[in-house]
C-alpha cells in the first residue's frame, strides 16, 4: 500500500514553492517504483513552516516543514512517509503543534485537513450535515438559530447576523438574492481567501443555507481578482455542488431551489463596502449608496440582499450542525463564537489563529507571533486593515473583543494584525493611509475624496517642517472632517491610523524639524 | 485569466464575447473582464460593441472601465508585474523593492518596459501578508521578494521571450 503524503496547495504555499515541491516528490517517489501517493491539501496557514508537509501513520498526521528541494533527498533517506523519523525539519505530530493545538478551530477545522475540492473529503469532516439539518426547517427556525448563536458580521462592522437575516426574510418580494462579500481588500488578512481556496464547500453550504433562511434563489460571490486561485477553487466546487444537487433547482430532492455564481471584483477596495459592491455587481461604477434604505430591504436590483461576509457565512454550516449553542459557548460578552484572526507583516510566526474572543493582543502577537520575523523591537502594530489605528505598546494588552477595541478608538475589524518593527517610520505609515484613500475613494462625498488629497499634501508640508504647528492642527481638523462628513467608512476611518500615528508616535512626523514639541500637545 | 490573451484585435471575437455574456444580470463586469482577458487590453472599439449591446452610453461603459484599477485601455508589457504596496508588505520590506523594481526596469508605475517585457502595477493587497513582500506575475504570486528575488523574476521573463522567438 502507498503512503499518503499531502502537499500544501493555498495561494502562499504555491507562492512559497508548493508546486515544484510536489513534482519533485512524485518524480523521486516514481524513481522508487511509487511507494507515495501524493495528495494536495489547502493550509493549515501556519505560514512560517510552509511548505509544510504531512504524511498519514495511524497515529496521526506527522509534519516537516519547511521543506525546500533540496531537503528532498535527505527526506527520502530517512523515509520521512513513515512518519516518526529522526529529521532536522521534523515537526512531529501536526495537531500538537502548540500553535495549533492551542486554538479553538471551528470555522478552519478542515482546513489543510481535506483536499479543498473533495466533496466525499468534506462530507466525511462533518460537510453538509447543517444543510441536512436546515432542509428539514422552517425558514424562520434556521433564523432563529443564527440570532442564537450570536454571529456578528466578520467583514468588520460586527452587525448581527441573524437579525440581518431576520429583515431580508421579513421583506416581501419575488426574488432575493445572498450575497458574499469576497472582496478581502484589508492588508494583512487572508482568513476569506483560505476559506475559498482551502474549504469552498463551506461558503457553498453556508449560502445555500442563508438561502433557505430567508427565501433567496439566486447567490452572488463578489471576489476581488487579486485572488486567481480562489477564483478557480470557488468555481470547481460550485460545478461538482451542482452535479451533486447541492445547488440548482431541486437541491438534495427537496423542491428548494437555489443558484450560485461567482463574480469578479475589479480591484477596487471600494467595493468591499456593501453598496459599493452591489453597484459593481449591478455592473456599475463602485459608487457607495446613501443608506437607507439598507441593502436587507433594497439590496441588489433595488431586492432585499443579504450582504455577508465570507466568514460570516462560513460560520453558517456549524451553527446548523452543531447547534446554535456550540457556537456560543465560545467567546465572551457580546463577542460570540471565534474570530480567526491574520498574524502578518514582520511577524516571526505568522498565519491564522483562530481563537474564541479573549485573549490579549499582545498574547497573540508574542505566543503565537513569536515577535517579529527579524528579531528587532516591535513598535506599531495595525490591527483591522488599513482603516484600522495603529496601536502602540501601551495598548497591546487590550483583550481582542469588539468592544474593548472600540473603547480605546482601534478596531477588530476582518481580525488582520500587521506587526511593524522599530524602524518603521509613522509619518510615512500615516502618509500612505491618506494615500490609499487618494487612490481608493469611490469620489462620491467630497470628506474622503478632497480630504484625504489634502491630507497628504498637509502630512508631506509637516514632514518638510513647513509650519509645523499650523499644520498639525489643520491635519487635526480635516481628520474630524473626514470622520464627521463622510457617507461610508473608507473616508470615515482612513483618519483612525492617521489620528493614532499623530497621537502615539508623534515624534515621527517632526523627526526632521525642530519642532518635535508641537505635536504632542496637538494629539 | 489563466489563458494568456493575444492582443490582436479581432471584432468577430469580442462580439462572440459580448453575445454570450450580456444577458446576465449586471453583465459589463463579466464582459469586460473577458474583453480583457482575450485581448490584454479594452481598445476603445470593444466599446463601441459594448455599448449598444447593454443599451449604454460609450461615456458609461468608459466611467466604468476607468473606475477599476484592473482594468485597462492600453496595450500592456508580455507580462503585467505587480508589487504588492498595502502595509504589511511594507512592514516587510515592500518600500525598497519598489524603488528597486522601479530603477531596475525603468519605469514607474502603470508603465511598460521599453522592449515591452514587462508592465509595471502596483497592487493592494495579494492575501500573501505573511510571507511578503508579495508580487503577483500573470496569476502566479510569489512570496518573500527582495531586490535579489526580483531580478530573477524579470530574468526569467526575458528569457522566456528568447525561448518563444
Amino acid at each position: 500500500m502507498a503512503y499518503r503524503v499531502y502537499v500544501p496547495s493555498d495561494t502562499t504555499a504555491k507562492a512559497l514553492g508548493a508546486d515544484r515541491l510536489a513534482a519533485s516528490i512524485d518524480a523521486l517517489a516514481h524513481e522508487m517504483g511509487d511507494p507515495l501517493e501524493i495528495r494536495r491539501n489547502g493550509t493549515r496557514a501556519l505560514y512560517w513552516l510552509e511548505p509544510l508537509i504531512e504524511v498519514d501513520t495511524p497515529e496521526g498526521r506527522y509534519g516537516f516543514g519547511p521543506v525546500k528541494e533540496r531537503d528532498l533527498e535527505s527526506l527520502f533517506a530517512v523515509e520521512f512517509w513513515k512518519g516518526e523519523v529522526d529529521h532536522p525539519l521534523a515537526l512531529g505530530l501536526v495537531e500538537e503543534i502548540p500553535y495549533l493545538k492551542r486554538q479553538q478551530r471551528l470555522t478552519f477545522a478542515r482546513a489543510g485537513v481535506i483536499d479543498p475540492l473533495s466533496l466525499d473529503d468534506y462530507k466525511a469532516h462533518g460537510g453538509y450535515r447543517g444543510l441536512d439539518n436546515a432542509l428539514a426547517l422552517e425558514p424562520q427556525v434556521i433564523v432563529d438559530a443564527v440570532k442564537e448563536s450570536g454571529l456578528r458580521g466578520r467583514g468588520g462592522a460586527a452587525f448581527p447576523t441573524g437579525i440581518k437575516w431576520q429583515t431580508v426574510l421579513n421583506a416581501p418580494a419575488d426574488q432575493k438574492y445572498i450575497v458574499c462579500n469576497a472582496d478581502e481588500g484589508d492588508s494583512g488578512t487572508f482568513a476569506d481567501r483560505l476559506v475559498m481556496e482551502c474549504d469552498p464547500f463551506m461558503l457553498i453550504e453556508g449560502m445555500t443555507i442563508a438561502g433557505l433562511a430567508v427565501g433567496a434563489t439566486q447567490g452572488y460571490i463578489y471576489l476581488r481578482s487579486e485572488y486567481p486561485l480562489a477564483q478557480k477553487n470557488l468555481n470547481a466546487a460550485i460545478e461538482t455542488a451542482y452535479a451533486n444537487n447541492l445547488l440548482g433547482e431541486n437541491i438534495l430532492g427537496s423542491g428548494q431551489r437555489f443558484d450560485l455564481e461567482v463574480r469578479l471584483g475589479a480591484g477596487a477596495y471600494i467595493c468591499g463596502e456593501e453598496t459599493s459592491l452591489l453597484e459593481s455587481l449591478e455592473g456599475k461604477r463602485g459608487l457607495v449608496r446613501a443608506k437607507p434604505p439598507l441593502p436587507a430591504i433594497v439590496g441588489l436590483f433595488g431586492k432585499p440582499t443579504v450582504v455577508n461576509n465570507v466568514l460570516s457565512l462560513a460560520a453558517v454550516p456549524f451553527i446548523l450542525d452543531r447547534g446554535a449553542k456550540a457556537y456560543a459557548d465560545c467567546g465572551m460578552g457580546r463577542s460570540r463564537g471565534t474570530l480567526p484572526f491574520q498574524l502578518a507583516g514582520n511577524v516571526k510566526q505568522g498565519g491564522l489563529v483562530e481563537l474564541a474572543f479573549g485573549p490579549t493582543l499582545r498574547e497573540l502577537m508574542f505566543e503565537f507571533g513569536g515577535g517579529t520575523r527579524n528579531g528587532r523591537a516591535l513598535r506599531a502594530v495595525q490591527v483591522g486593515g488599513p482603516l484600522g489605528a495603529y496601536l502602540p505598546e501601551s495598548q497591546w494588552d487590550t483583550p481582542l473583543d469588539y468592544e474593548a477595541f472600540a473603547k480605546i478608538g482601534a478596531v477588530l475589524g476582518h481580525g488582520g494584525v500587521v506587526m511593524f518593527d522599530d524602524t518603521v517610520d509613522m509619518g510615512e505609515q500615516a502618509r500612505f493611509s491618506m494615500e490609499f484613500c487618494v487612490a481608493e475613494s469611490c469620489g462620491k462625498c467630497t470628506p474622503c475624496r478632497i480630504g484625504s488629497t489634502r491630507g497628504v499634501e498637509v502630512i508631506d508640508r509637516i514632514r518638510a517642517g513647513e509650519n509645523v504647528e499650523g499644520n498639525l492642527e489643520l491635519l487635526s481638523d480635516l481628520c474630524e472632517t473626514m470622520v464627521d462628513g463622510s457617507l461610508c467608512a473608507m473616508g470615515g476611518m482612513t483618519p483612525f491610523p492617521v489620528q493614532s500615528a499623530m497621537k502615539h508616535f508623534g515624534e515621527d512626523f517632526v523627526k526632521h524639524t525642530s519642532d518635535a514639541q508641537a505635536l504632542a500637545e496637538e494629539a | 485569466m489563466s489563458t494568456p490573451g493575444s492582443a490582436s484585435w479581432e471584432p468577430t471575437v469580442a462580439q462572440a464575447i459580448i453575445d454570450e455574456l450580456k444577458s446576465k444580470p449586471g453583465a459589463l463586469l463579466p464582459i469586460l473582464h473577458a474583453i480583457q482577458d482575450r485581448f490584454t487590453y479594452i481598445p476603445d472599439d470593444a466599446v463601441s460593441l459594448i455599448a449598444p449591446a447593454l443599451k449604454l452610453s460609450r461615456a458609461e461603459v468608459h466611467g466604468v472601465i476607468s473606475f477599476y484599477h484592473h482594468f485597462r485601455t492600453r496595450e500592456p508589457g508580455r507580462h503585467v508585474v505587480e508589487i504588492c504596496r498595502a502595509e504589511a508588505c511594507q512592514a516587510q520590506g515592500a518600500r525598497a523593492l519598489e524603488a528597486h523594481a522601479k530603477a531596475a526596469l525603468g519605469v514607474d508605475y502603470h508603465q511598460t518596459t521599453a522592449d515591452r517585457t514587462v508592465t509595471l502595477e502596483p497592487v493592494y493587497c495579494l492575501g500573501n501578508c505573511a510571507c511578503g513582500p508579495s508580487v503577483r506575475v500573470g496569476d502566479e504570486i510569489h512570496a518573500g521578494v527582495d531586490a535579489q528575488r526580483f531580478d530573477e523574476l524579470v530574468d526569467a521573463l526575458k528569457t522566456d521571450r528568447l525561448e518563444v522567438q
